[in-house]
Protein backbone atom coordinates (compact mmCIF):
# COMPACT_ATOMS: atom_id res chain seq x y z
CA UNK A 1 0.00 0.00 0.00
CA UNK A 2 1.75 2.94 -1.12
CA UNK A 3 1.67 6.19 2.20
CA UNK A 4 1.15 9.16 -0.66
CA UNK A 5 -1.25 11.61 0.48
CA UNK A 6 -3.78 12.13 -2.06
CA UNK A 7 -6.08 14.50 -1.92
CA UNK A 8 -9.28 12.28 -0.77
CA UNK A 9 -7.01 10.69 1.94
CA UNK A 10 -6.14 14.41 2.86
CA UNK A 11 -10.06 15.01 3.45
CA UNK A 12 -10.84 12.02 5.11
CA UNK A 13 -7.89 12.76 7.82
CA UNK A 14 -9.56 16.14 7.92
CA UNK A 15 -12.92 14.89 8.21
CA UNK A 16 -12.00 11.83 10.77
CA UNK A 17 -10.09 14.22 12.94
CA UNK A 18 -13.28 16.63 12.90
CA UNK A 19 -15.53 13.43 14.16
CA UNK A 20 -12.94 12.09 16.77
CA UNK A 21 -12.47 15.99 18.17
CA UNK A 22 -16.51 15.61 18.64
CA UNK A 23 -16.79 12.52 20.17
CA UNK A 24 -14.09 13.03 22.61
CA UNK A 25 -15.68 16.86 23.74
CA UNK A 26 -18.98 14.74 23.99
CA UNK A 27 -17.24 12.99 26.59
CA UNK A 28 -15.60 15.52 28.34
CA UNK A 29 -18.10 18.32 27.72
CA UNK A 30 -20.45 18.65 31.43
CA UNK A 31 -23.36 20.38 29.69
CA UNK A 32 -25.55 18.55 28.06
CA UNK A 33 -26.72 21.22 25.34
CA UNK A 34 -22.64 21.74 25.01
CA UNK A 35 -22.51 17.70 24.20
CA UNK A 36 -25.74 17.96 21.77
CA UNK A 37 -23.87 20.69 19.97
CA UNK A 38 -20.59 18.20 20.04
CA UNK A 39 -22.86 15.13 18.64
CA UNK A 40 -24.05 17.37 15.74
CA UNK A 41 -19.98 18.51 14.64
CA UNK A 42 -19.36 14.90 14.36
CA UNK A 43 -22.86 14.04 12.27
CA UNK A 44 -22.25 16.98 9.62
CA UNK A 45 -18.47 15.47 9.28
CA UNK A 46 -19.92 11.75 9.16
CA UNK A 47 -22.15 13.24 6.18
CA UNK A 48 -18.39 14.91 4.56
CA UNK A 49 -17.38 11.44 4.92
CA UNK A 50 -20.77 9.68 3.44
CA UNK A 51 -20.13 12.31 0.47
CA UNK A 52 -16.00 10.98 0.31
CA UNK A 53 -17.31 7.52 -0.34
CA UNK A 54 -19.56 8.21 -2.83
CA UNK A 55 -23.47 8.21 -1.05
CA UNK A 56 -25.06 11.58 -1.51
CA UNK A 57 -28.10 10.33 -0.34
CA UNK A 58 -27.59 8.82 2.82
CA UNK A 59 -25.09 11.87 3.38
CA UNK A 60 -28.30 14.06 2.95
CA UNK A 61 -30.53 12.41 4.91
CA UNK A 62 -27.81 11.98 7.77
CA UNK A 63 -28.46 16.00 7.47
CA UNK A 64 -31.42 16.32 7.04
CA UNK A 65 -32.71 13.20 9.51
CA UNK A 66 -30.17 13.03 12.33
CA UNK A 67 -28.81 16.70 12.48
CA UNK A 68 -31.78 18.36 11.47
CA UNK A 69 -34.38 16.18 13.10
CA UNK A 70 -32.95 13.93 16.14
CA UNK A 71 -30.84 16.72 17.57
CA UNK A 72 -33.62 19.33 17.15
CA UNK A 73 -35.41 16.82 19.76
CA UNK A 74 -32.65 16.56 21.88
CA UNK A 75 -31.94 20.44 22.04
CA UNK A 76 -36.01 20.68 22.78
CA UNK A 77 -35.64 18.57 25.46
CA UNK A 78 -32.51 19.55 26.92
CA UNK A 79 -33.98 23.02 26.71
CA UNK A 80 -37.63 21.98 27.90
CA UNK A 81 -36.52 20.25 30.96
CA UNK A 82 -33.44 23.23 31.70
CA UNK A 83 -31.32 20.44 32.00
CA UNK A 84 -28.10 22.08 34.00
CA UNK A 85 -24.41 20.43 34.46
CA UNK A 86 -24.05 17.22 35.33
CA UNK A 87 -22.83 16.89 39.26
CA UNK A 88 -19.39 15.56 39.39
CA UNK A 89 -19.46 12.23 41.10
CA UNK A 90 -16.95 10.51 42.94
CA UNK A 91 -15.43 8.18 40.46
CA UNK A 92 -13.21 5.41 42.57
CA UNK A 93 -9.23 6.11 42.94
CA UNK A 94 -9.39 2.48 41.22
CA UNK A 95 -11.80 3.41 38.24
CA UNK A 96 -9.76 6.72 37.32
CA UNK A 97 -6.26 5.34 37.30
CA UNK A 98 -6.58 1.81 36.04
CA UNK A 99 -10.21 1.90 34.51
CA UNK A 100 -9.74 4.91 32.19
CA UNK A 101 -6.02 4.23 31.10
CA UNK A 102 -7.30 0.41 30.50
CA UNK A 103 -10.24 1.77 28.44
CA UNK A 104 -8.41 3.65 26.19
CA UNK A 105 -5.76 1.45 25.47
CA UNK A 106 -8.18 -1.24 24.63
CA UNK A 107 -9.99 0.84 22.39
CA UNK A 108 -7.06 1.61 20.62
CA UNK A 109 -5.98 -1.85 20.68
CA UNK A 110 -9.45 -3.02 18.76
CA UNK A 111 -9.02 0.02 16.68
CA UNK A 112 -5.05 -1.07 15.36
CA UNK A 113 -6.15 -4.71 14.56
CA UNK A 114 -9.71 -3.89 13.03
CA UNK A 115 -7.42 -2.04 10.48
CA UNK A 116 -4.43 -4.72 10.45
CA UNK A 117 -7.12 -7.27 9.94
CA UNK A 118 -9.12 -5.02 7.08
CA UNK A 119 -5.59 -4.12 5.41
CA UNK A 120 -5.80 -6.43 2.77
CA UNK A 121 -9.58 -4.88 1.38
CA UNK A 122 -7.61 -2.19 -0.34
CA UNK A 123 -9.49 1.02 -1.75
CA UNK A 124 -12.85 0.20 -3.24
CA UNK A 125 -13.88 0.18 -6.99
CA UNK A 126 -14.45 3.95 -8.13
CA UNK A 127 -17.82 3.39 -9.69
CA UNK A 128 -20.67 5.43 -8.48
CA UNK A 129 -23.56 4.13 -6.55
CA UNK A 130 -26.64 6.38 -8.17
CA UNK A 131 -29.76 7.75 -6.01
CA UNK A 132 -31.47 6.20 -8.64
CA UNK A 133 -30.68 2.58 -7.83
CA UNK A 134 -30.43 3.18 -4.23
CA UNK A 135 -34.30 4.21 -4.93
CA UNK A 136 -35.32 1.10 -6.95
CA UNK A 137 -33.48 -0.80 -4.39
CA UNK A 138 -35.83 0.71 -2.18
CA UNK A 139 -38.91 0.93 -3.00
CA UNK A 140 -39.00 -2.97 -5.85
CA UNK A 141 -36.66 -5.45 -3.46
CA UNK A 142 -37.06 -4.02 0.02
CA UNK A 143 -40.56 -1.83 -0.10
CA UNK A 144 -42.07 -4.45 2.54
CA UNK A 145 -39.69 -3.42 4.72
CA UNK A 146 -39.96 -0.14 4.08
CA UNK A 147 -43.59 -0.33 5.07
CA UNK A 148 -42.91 -1.07 7.98
CA UNK A 149 -40.87 0.93 9.00
CA UNK A 150 -43.68 3.38 8.68
CA UNK A 151 -46.02 1.86 11.13
CA UNK A 152 -42.86 1.71 13.50
CA UNK A 153 -42.79 5.37 13.22
CA UNK A 154 -46.36 5.35 13.49
CA UNK A 155 -46.54 3.54 16.79
CA UNK A 156 -43.36 5.88 18.25
CA UNK A 157 -45.11 8.74 17.69
CA UNK A 158 -48.47 7.26 19.10
CA UNK A 159 -45.93 5.81 22.39
CA UNK A 160 -44.10 9.31 22.80
CA UNK A 161 -47.83 11.29 22.86
CA UNK A 162 -49.31 8.77 25.54
CA UNK A 163 -45.99 8.44 27.73
CA UNK A 164 -45.35 12.52 27.87
CA UNK A 165 -49.05 13.53 28.02
CA UNK A 166 -50.32 14.60 31.64
CA UNK A 167 -52.82 13.17 33.45
CA UNK A 168 -55.92 15.63 33.83
CA UNK A 169 -57.63 13.43 36.43
CA UNK A 170 -56.32 13.67 40.31
CA UNK B 1 -9.15 6.51 -2.95
CA UNK B 2 -9.15 6.16 0.50
CA UNK B 3 -8.83 2.34 1.63
CA UNK B 4 -11.66 1.17 3.02
CA UNK B 5 -9.73 0.28 6.31
CA UNK B 6 -9.57 3.76 7.10
CA UNK B 7 -13.19 3.75 7.27
CA UNK B 8 -13.34 0.94 9.17
CA UNK B 9 -11.21 1.97 12.18
CA UNK B 10 -12.23 5.33 12.30
CA UNK B 11 -15.96 3.81 13.15
CA UNK B 12 -14.63 1.33 15.39
CA UNK B 13 -12.93 4.37 17.11
CA UNK B 14 -16.39 6.18 17.05
CA UNK B 15 -17.90 3.28 18.52
CA UNK B 16 -15.47 2.51 21.11
CA UNK B 17 -15.70 6.32 21.81
CA UNK B 18 -19.84 5.66 22.34
CA UNK B 19 -19.54 2.87 24.73
CA UNK B 20 -17.37 5.24 27.04
CA UNK B 21 -19.48 8.10 27.25
CA UNK B 22 -22.35 5.97 27.81
CA UNK B 23 -20.31 4.14 30.97
CA UNK B 24 -18.41 7.09 32.04
CA UNK B 25 -22.02 9.80 31.63
CA UNK B 26 -24.19 10.22 34.47
CA UNK B 27 -26.58 12.92 32.57
CA UNK B 28 -29.59 10.01 30.97
CA UNK B 29 -29.97 12.92 28.08
CA UNK B 30 -26.01 12.37 27.28
CA UNK B 31 -26.11 8.82 27.84
CA UNK B 32 -28.98 8.91 25.04
CA UNK B 33 -27.02 10.72 22.78
CA UNK B 34 -23.67 8.33 22.97
CA UNK B 35 -26.52 5.64 21.69
CA UNK B 36 -26.41 7.89 18.86
CA UNK B 37 -22.98 8.16 18.67
CA UNK B 38 -22.22 4.71 18.72
CA UNK B 39 -25.28 3.96 15.72
CA UNK B 40 -23.38 6.42 13.71
CA UNK B 41 -20.40 4.74 14.18
CA UNK B 42 -22.20 1.30 12.37
CA UNK B 43 -23.95 3.64 9.96
CA UNK B 44 -20.72 4.49 8.90
CA UNK B 45 -18.86 1.01 8.71
CA UNK B 46 -22.24 -0.22 6.67
CA UNK B 47 -21.70 2.54 4.07
CA UNK B 48 -18.19 1.20 3.78
CA UNK B 49 -18.86 -2.09 2.80
CA UNK B 50 -21.66 -1.28 0.57
CA UNK B 51 -19.33 0.74 -1.04
CA UNK B 52 -16.17 -1.73 -0.93
CA UNK B 53 -18.49 -4.39 -2.03
CA UNK B 54 -20.26 -2.26 -4.81
CA UNK B 55 -24.07 -3.86 -3.52
CA UNK B 56 -26.38 -1.17 -2.45
CA UNK B 57 -28.21 -2.97 0.08
CA UNK B 58 -25.50 -1.37 3.09
CA UNK B 59 -27.04 1.65 2.20
CA UNK B 60 -30.47 0.60 2.21
CA UNK B 61 -30.06 -0.55 5.91
CA UNK B 62 -28.51 2.92 7.21
CA UNK B 63 -31.96 4.16 6.64
CA UNK B 64 -33.44 1.69 8.40
CA UNK B 65 -31.27 2.21 11.05
CA UNK B 66 -31.67 5.86 10.98
CA UNK B 67 -35.53 4.94 11.10
CA UNK B 68 -35.44 3.06 14.21
CA UNK B 69 -32.94 5.71 15.75
CA UNK B 70 -35.68 8.33 15.43
CA UNK B 71 -38.31 6.22 16.76
CA UNK B 72 -35.57 5.79 19.40
CA UNK B 73 -35.07 9.16 20.44
CA UNK B 74 -38.97 9.83 20.41
CA UNK B 75 -39.90 7.19 22.80
CA UNK B 76 -36.77 7.18 24.53
CA UNK B 77 -36.83 11.43 25.31
CA UNK B 78 -40.69 10.63 26.07
CA UNK B 79 -39.72 8.37 28.85
CA UNK B 80 -36.99 11.30 29.92
CA UNK B 81 -39.35 13.75 30.24
CA UNK B 82 -41.82 11.11 32.70
CA UNK B 83 -38.90 10.57 34.76
CA UNK B 84 -37.91 14.79 35.04
CA UNK B 85 -41.64 14.64 35.61
CA UNK B 86 -41.90 11.53 38.32
CA UNK B 87 -38.37 12.45 40.46
CA UNK B 88 -37.31 16.06 39.66
CA UNK B 89 -33.86 14.73 38.15
CA UNK B 90 -31.84 13.75 34.78
CA UNK B 91 -28.89 12.07 37.40
CA UNK B 92 -29.24 8.13 36.35
CA UNK B 93 -27.69 7.25 39.62
CA UNK B 94 -30.49 8.76 41.67
CA UNK B 95 -32.76 6.79 39.77
CA UNK B 96 -32.64 3.59 41.17
CA UNK B 97 -35.28 2.23 42.94
CA UNK B 98 -34.89 -1.30 41.53
CA UNK B 99 -32.21 -1.81 44.03
CA UNK B 100 -33.92 -1.01 47.37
Amino acid sequence: MNTMITPQIAIFLILAAVTVAGAVSLILQRHPIHSALSLIVVMVALAGLYLLQGAEFVAAVQIIVYAGAIMVLFIFVIMLLNAGEEERTNVSRLARFVGVPLGIVFLLEVAYWIGRATAHLGTAPPEMVSTRDLSSLLFREYVFPFELTSFLILIALLGALVLARREESN
Amino acid sequence: MVPTSYFLVLSAILFGLGVIAFIFKRNILTIFMSIELMLNAVNLAFVSFSRLLGQLQGQVFVFFVIVVAAAEAAVGLAIIILIHRNRGTLNVEKVDSLKD
